[in-house]
C-alpha cells in the first residue's frame, strides 16, 4: 500500500529511495553473493540470480562473518553495490561495513514490512528518522 | 558517546587526521549500538585480503596512509587469499596474485604484522580473561570470548584498522558483562567424538539460536572437547548463527555453573540436541553417487595436531589419482610439521599443504571453473555453509572418513 510506513530502532546514513529486494533468509555477502558481479549466487536462495545494484536489501537478519566490512566497500567501488540495507536483527559487521562504504542502514524494522512489501517496490529509507516508507 | 581527554584529543586532531577520521567512524558505529564510552584495546586482529577488499579496499588503505595512519597496538592479519608456492598449480589468477601483493605492502606500511592466520590465538597471541581486544574473523572472536574469556565484538576489516589506529573500540556488545551472559540452554545428548561432530553441534545450535546478541550455554553429556574441537564449534556457531560467544558448563571460564553463565538473563530457548539432530547435519547433501574428486581440510586452518592426525590415518597410503587433497595451515604450524616429519608424510601421501590462507578465500569459484570441481568433502561444518555460494556441493564427514575418501576417491 503506497505511503505505508514502517519504523526502525536504529539507523545510520542519509535518505535513499530505491527498489526493495526482500529476502526472508539471513544475509551474508560472502555466503550469498558473487561479489564481482553483485549477484545472488547461493544455491537454492530465493533471490538466486538477482542483481543487487541500486537496490535496498530488506531481510530479517544476518549470518556469518567479517567479510561484509570490505565486501560493501568493494561492491560500491565497482558500482554494483546496495543502495541501502534494512534488517530485523543486525551484527556489528554490517553496520561497520555500511559506515565505511557510505551505505544507509537501518535495523530493528517492523516485522510487518516482510509481508507488506514485494520485490522491486520503490521504498524510501530515512535512517535518521528511523523510518521506511513505501512510495 | 562520552569521550575522555585522550579521545577528545584524537577528535581534535592531535594524533593526526587518520586517527581523527578513524575515531569519527567508530563514534558513528558506537552511537548506532548505544555505546556510552570507548574501551582501550591491547591487541587487534584484522581481516583483509584482495579477494574480499578489491581495488576499493586498496584505495581505502592508501587514503589512510596518505593521512599518516599507523597502528598503535600490536596488530595481526588474518589469512590471505594467495599461496604463492602453489598459486600456479592451483591456477590462481594473476590479477588476484598481484592484488594480494599490493594489499600486503599497504598493510605492512600501516605496521600490521602479516602472520596470515585465523588461529593466531593458538600460535601468536592468547589474550587473558577479561582482556579487551578488537578482533576480526568470526572464529577468532568466538574462541577469544568463549574459551579465553577475553572481550571482543566482530570487528570488520575497516573497523579493526580503526581500532588499531586509535587503540580503542566502542564499548558495546561483548565488552559489557550483561551481553556475555547465556540466554539459551542447550543440552547436548549426542556423542561428540570428532571435530566434525563439534562443527555439526555448531550448525544445529547456531540455526536454532541465530542472532549475534544471543549466547548459548551448552551442557555436554558425552564428550570432552580439545582446543581444536572448540575451534570448530565456535567457527560453526559463528557461521550458521552469527554467534560471537558460547559457554560450555564446567569447561569455559565464565560457566562454572548454569547460574554463573546465565546471571539471571531471560532464556529465549531451551532444547536438547540429539544424535538424530547431528546425524541430520551429516546427511545434508549426501549424494547418491559416492565419487569424490576434492577433499579439503580448512576453515579454520589446521593445528599441528590436526595435521599429524591426517598423516597417521593415511599411514603411508597415497591419495586416489583422481582426487585432490587440500590442507591449509599457518606458517608456524608448517614449520613445526617440517620439523616433526608430518609435512613430509603429508606430501608423500599426495596432499597439497597450503600455507597462510584458507581455501574459501582463494577464489574457489575460479578453481571450480578451472578444475571442474563440484562436490567437496570436508570435516569443516563452516566450510560446508560457506562454499555453497560458489556453487559447490559440500559433504560433511568425520576426519578419518575424509582421509579415506581422499585415498579411495569415494565416500565410505
Amino acid at each position: 500500500m503506497r505511503g505505508q510506513q514502517f519504523t526502525c530502532q536504529q539507523g545510520l546514513g542519509e535518505i535513499v529511495e530505491a527498489p526493495a529486494l526482500i529476502s526472508m533468509y539471513t544475509f551474508s555477502p560472502r555466503y550469498d553473493l558473487d561479489r564481482v558481479t553483485g549477484t545472488f549466487t547461493r544455491v537454492g536462495h530465493p533471490l538466486f540470480g538477482e542483481k543487487i545494484a541500486g537496490k535496498i536489501l530488506v531481510c530479517p537478519g544476518v549470518q556469518g562473518g567479517i567479510a561484509g566490512g570490505w565486501a560493501f566497500l568493494m561492491m560500491q567501488g565497482r558500482g554494483i553495490g546496495f543502495a541501502g540495507l534494512i534488517f530485523g536483527k543486525v551484527n556489528p559487521v554490517m553496520v561497520q561495513g555500511a559506515a565505511a562504504a557510505g551505505i544507509p542502514i537501518a535495523a530493528g524494522v517492523d516485522d510487518a514490512i516482510f509481508t507488506a512489501l514485494e520485490n522491486h517496490q520503490l521504498i524510501r529509507l530515512d535512517p535518521k528518522a528511523r523510518r521506511v516508507t513505501q512510495i | 558517546m562520552l569521550l575522555n581527554d585522550a579521545e577528545r584529543a584524537i577528535r581534535d586532531g592531535s594524533r593526526g587526521e587518520a586517527a581523527r577520521l578513524s575515531l569519527e567512524q567508530q563514534i558513528v558505529v558506537g552511537d548506532f549500538f548505544g555505546a556510552e564510552r570507548f574501551v582501550e584495546v591491547s591487541n587487534v586482529h584484522m581481516m583483509g585480503d584482495y579477494e574480499v577488499m578489491g581495488d576499493a579496499g586498496c584505495d581505502y588503505l592508501k587514503s589512510l596512509l596518505a593521512h599518516g595512519a599507523r597502528v598503535c597496538v600490536p596488530t595481526t592479519r588474518n589469512a590471505q587469499c594467495i599461496e604463492y608456492n602453489h598459486a600456479e598449480r592451483l591456477r590462481q589468477s594473476p590479477a588476484l596474485i598481484e592484488g594480494e601483493k599490493r594489499v600486503r605492502q599497504l598493510l605492512a606500511q600501516l605496521g600490521i604484522l602479516l602472520v596470515d592466520t585465523c588461529i593466531g590465538y593458538h600460535s601468536i597471541y592468547t589474550p587473558r580473561l577479561h582482556e579487551h581486544i578488537a578482533w576480526g574473523d568470526t572464529g577468532t572472536v568466538a574462541y577469544a570470548n568463549s574459551v579465553l574469556g577475553a572481550c571482543t565484538n566482530y570487528e570488520s576489516g575497516p573497523a579493526a584498522i580503526a581500532a588499531a589506529i586509535t587503540g580503542r573500540t566502542p564499548a558495546y556488545g561483548f565488552h559489557l558483562d550483561e551481553c556475555r551472559r547465556a540466554n539459551a540452554r542447550c543440552i547436548i545428548e549426542a556423542e561428540l567424538r570428532d571435530i566434525a561432530d563439534w562443527g555439526a553441534v555448531g550448525a544445529v545450535v547456531g540455526e536454532r539460536v541465530r542472532g549475534y546478541w544471543n549466547v548459548p550455554l551448552l551442557e555436554i553429556r558425552h564428550g570432552n572437547p580439545s582446543p581444536n574441537d572448540l575451534k570448530h564449534l565456535g567457527a560453526s556457531l559463528a557461521s550458521y548463527g552469527s554467534l560471537a560467544m558460547y559457554h560450555i558448563m564446567g569447561i569455559t571460564p565464565e560457566a562454572p555453573s548454569f547460574e554463573a553463565a546465565n546471571g539471571g538473563r531471560e532464556l529465549i530457548a531451551e532444547f536438547t540436541v540429539t544424535q538424530a539432530d547431528i546425524d541430520a547435519v551429516f546427511a545434508r547433501g549426501t549424494p547418491d553417487d559416492g565419487k569424490v574428486n576434492l577433499v579439503v581440510f580448512t576453515a579454520p586452518q589446521l593445528s599441528l595436531v590436526e595435521l599429524d592426525r591426517i598423516a597417521r590415518v593415511a599411514a603411508g597410503r597415497k591419495i586416489h589419482p583422481g582426487t585432490t587433497l587440500l590442507i591449509t595451515t599457518n606458517a608456524m604450524n608448517k614449520v613445526a610439521a617440517e620439523q616433526t616429519g608430518t609435512f613430509a608424510a603429508l606430501e608423500a601421501m599426495g596432499a597439497t599443504v597450503i600455507e597462510g590462507t584458507c581455501w574459501y578465500l582463494m577464489d574457489p569459484l575460479e578453481m571450480q571453473r578451472q578444475f571442474g570441481w563440484k562436490r567437496v568433502v570436508t570435516n569443516s561444518a563452516k566450510l560446508v555453509n560457506i562454499i555453497k555460494a560458489h556453487g559447490y556441493e559440500p559433504v560433511l564427514r568425520p576426519t578419518d572418513d575424509c582421509v579415506e575418501t581422499a585415498i579411495t576417491g569415494r565416500l565410505p
